[in-house]
């Protein structure tokens, strides 16, 4: 009882927090005076949000960022990065440390309704899932019963992990270890059979094994993680130009247009390009941003496809698979209204 | 008669000369001796040669990526592309010469105080303690002569831990004699309490909470907009942390002063001050040099702390480079490195405090 009144007073802070920066609001106005966006991202998290070897952020979630800014100022280096840990990201976003926070988030319920922020979409639709030694001959987590399982400690993974083999009246071990490093470690030692996580990070922890081929990712996906940007309750203008610059990119992908091609595209006579990239009909303004917008996002940062491929698809070393994320067309779930 | 001649003196035995002299009285003085030599032999023997393999004979040292790896060793290659944000963070590296301009100079605005015949030691000392830190925060950030800003959300790796424990032992010393002082003042109740109270406040907490408050929770006070610096944040809260470390540490030498110094100066007719300045603190302080070395390696150490709050220095930089999809799997190189630079400056600082030990110690040798 005295838990639960714990935290209804912490959601009733949040909550006068989220008011206080509601009243004040005009983040898009904001942003634009400084000339700017102040982007929150993880501290280093692979193909998310990491520095390159000069120093500068590379990943899906950066990339969040320089989309808005290309959109806002037709330049998608104005950016400055803020890396925010797990607990800290919050809020920096609800004191108007940062401006977004694109920050491999998952898009809950009470994340959703009580924080006072808004999630203005998915970028990368996230699950957990399973990565097992081929030479297993494991071909689906249905027949992992009895398996050892290497496991994060404390992560939501765990929990899952429980749901799952509980509804599906499996048996299993659990090794938990206290970091990721360890628990691949673990997993190449041959403590466990099956590694759980994220799937986004078991590409990512498959090419820390001597042998990565060796090992493959189970296509089953146990939890829904959808991960997307955050920005303040308070502000639609921001949220509508930060919502539609991903829009814009997964449209771009549908409609064929690409970096490389959008110049040439530009002169299209399909009118949903010309609507994409701003030649007729829909005008920037309804945004607040010039007409070009979209054009911009597209020449500086890519469409969705190439963003992914990019950072965590086959031309990166992580080579996830499109899976999920492919277009509602191709199989996956990446779907945008149109633009018209 | 014949004289007696005594015998000559007889060598010592050959088991306690020379090599095997020294082997016995050193490594096999006893049963345990020997055994401990064997055990520490056996683990040198079996431990060395696979450690040294790894970090240099099939070690690989030049290359572009990951590709250069394949001789099976430590894969150098990677804390060598990685080298520049490792020290300088996310500074760009048009500027970085700023940096190492800094740093540089500090160190040759130091090597005077180290000779014994340079006579304006105090004046460089002060110098460097209350003006350098100024010049130095105005080159690091810019905005003056030209200089491009750079703000501190960029500083990063290297730079920023030595900047961090800088600050720390410059600010924290001054205020930690302060507050030893306040301690001790016992006609003056109000200035004691307040100490007090200071000191055990900042003791009683962990390091890694003071941060935490001051990223979390300070913004959700503050006004709608007004954001204050991150790096800021951090260097008062540990600086406010350290001088409570600090002051138990000049206390514990304060006591340690025999009441007849306190009285001698008294019966000189000193007032507080200069009886402190000139009799006191100068014998306090000597004798407390291991303990505010001991508080300044601790804190140097700690700074890694501040990756809770976001800020990227070496071990962040580090961590950030290891989650790089080019350099997946080289956490050990990276921790390797990390612990190596962190070794360099603790031993230095440890090094540099005996030195000091010795230098002044003038009296008392017992």
């Amino acid at each position: 009882m005295k838990l639960k009144r714990i935290s209804l007073l912490a959601v009733a802070v949040a909550g006068v927090v989220a008011a206080g920066s509601a009243t004040a609001g005009a983040t898009f106005d904001a942003v634009k005076k400084k000339g700017f966006v102040q982007c929150g991202v993880s501290t280093g998290l692979p193909g998310f949000s990491v520095s390159d070897d000069k120093g500068n952020w590379k990943g899906i979630d950066v990339d969040a960022c320089r989309a808005v800014a290309a959109a806002l100022f037709g330049d998608a280096s104005k950016v400055k990065y803020t890396p925010l840990n797990a607990k800290e990201r919050f809020t920096a976003l609800q004191s108007g440390e940062i401006d977004m926070l694109p920050r491999n988030t998952t898009w809950t319920y009470t994340r959703d309704t009580s924080l006072g922020l808004n999630f203005a979409g998915v970028n990368y639709y996230d699950g957990q899932g399973f990565l097992i030694s081929k030479k297993l001959g494991v071909k689906s987590a249905k027949e992992l019963s009895g398996a050892a399982i290497c496991i994060q400690a404390g992560t939501t993974t765990e929990l899952n992990l429980a749901d799952y083999f509980r509804a599906n009246k499996m048996e299993y071990t659990a090794i938990t270890y206290d970091s990721s490093d360890e628990t691949i470690k673990g997993f190449e030692a041959g403590r466990c059979d099956v590694l759980t996580s994220d799937q986004s990070q078991l590409y990512a922890l498959r090419i820390k094994l001597q042998k990565p081929d060796d090992a493959v990712v189970l296509p089953e996906v146990i939890s829904k993680e959808p991960l997307g940007p955050v920005v303040r309750q308070g502000d639609d203008e921001w949220f509508n130009l930060v919502r539609w610059s991903l829009f814009a990119q997964i449209n771009a992908e549908e409609l064929g247009v690409t970096s490389a091609n959008v110049d040439e595209k530009s002169k299209s006579t399909d009118p949903n390009v010309q609507r994409l990239l701003g030649g007729e009909g829909v005008k920037g303004e309804f945004l607040g941003v010039g007409d070009k917008w979209a054009y911009n996002i597209i020449k500086q940062v890519g469409n969705y496809g190439e963003m992914f491929e990019r950072n965590v698809g086959q031309g990166s070393p992580l080579k996830i698979e499109r899976g999920l994320n492919a277009l509602w067309n191709k199989g996956g779930i990446q779907y945008a209204p149109p633009i018209r | 008669m014949a004289e007696f001649v005594p015998h000559p003196e007889l060598p010592p035995p050959a088991s306690s000369v020379g090599v095997v002299g020294w082997l016995r009285r050193n490594l096999f003085s006893g049963w345990l001796n020997s055994l401990l030599t064997v055990a520490a032999l056996y683990l040198v023997v079996t431990a060395l040669p696979p450690l040294l393999n790894w970090a240099f004979f099939s070690a690989d040292f030049v290359g572009e990526n990951r590709d250069a790896c394949d001789s099976g060793g430590a894969c150098w290659v990677f804390v060598n592309a990685r080298f520049s944000t490792f020290m300088y963070g996310f500074y760009p590296a048009a500027q970085a010469w700023r940096v190492d301009l800094i740093f540089g100079t500090l160190l040759l605005l130091m090597s005077p105080l180290f000779f014994k015949g340079f006579r304006y030691k105090l004046q460089l000392g002060g110098f460097i303690l209350f003006v350098y830190p100024w010049i130095a925060f105005g080159l690091m950030h810019g905005g003056l002569l030209g200089l491009p800003v750079v703000e501190t959300a960029k500083w990063g790796g290297l730079s920023l831990t030595l900047l961090l424990a800088a600050v720390g032992c410059i600010a924290a010393l001054p205020l930690g004699v302060l507050l030893a002082l306040g301690r001790r003042s016992t006609n003056m109740p109000v200035v004691q309490t307040m100490c007090v109270v200071f000191i055990e406040f900042w003791r009683g907490v962990p390091l890694i909470t003071v941060l935490f408050m001051s990223s979390v929770m300070l913004p959700l006070f503050l006004p709608e907009g007004v954001s204050f610096d991150k790096l800021l944040r951090a260097l008062i809260g540990i600086t406010l942390f350290q001088s409570a470390y600090m002051a138990e540490v000049v206390r514990g030498g304060l006591q340690a002063i025999p009441k007849g110094q306190y009285e001698a100066a008294d019966a000189l007719g000193l007032g507080y001050w200069r009886k402190m300045g000139l009799i006191v603190l100068p014998q306090a302080l000597k004798i407390v040099i291991p303990g505010i070395v001991n508080t300044f390696i601790a804190l140097f150490k700690d700074t890694t702390l501040v990756i809770i709050v976001g800020l990227l220095e070496i071990l962040g930089m580090v961590q950030n480079a290891l989650n790089d999809p080019n350099w997946l799997g080289f956490s050990t190189e990276g921790y390797v490195f990390t612990a190596f630079v962190f070794w360099i400056f603790c031993f230095s600082m440890s090094r540099y405090s005996q030195w000091l030990e010795r230098k002044l110690h003038t009296g008392h040798k017992r």
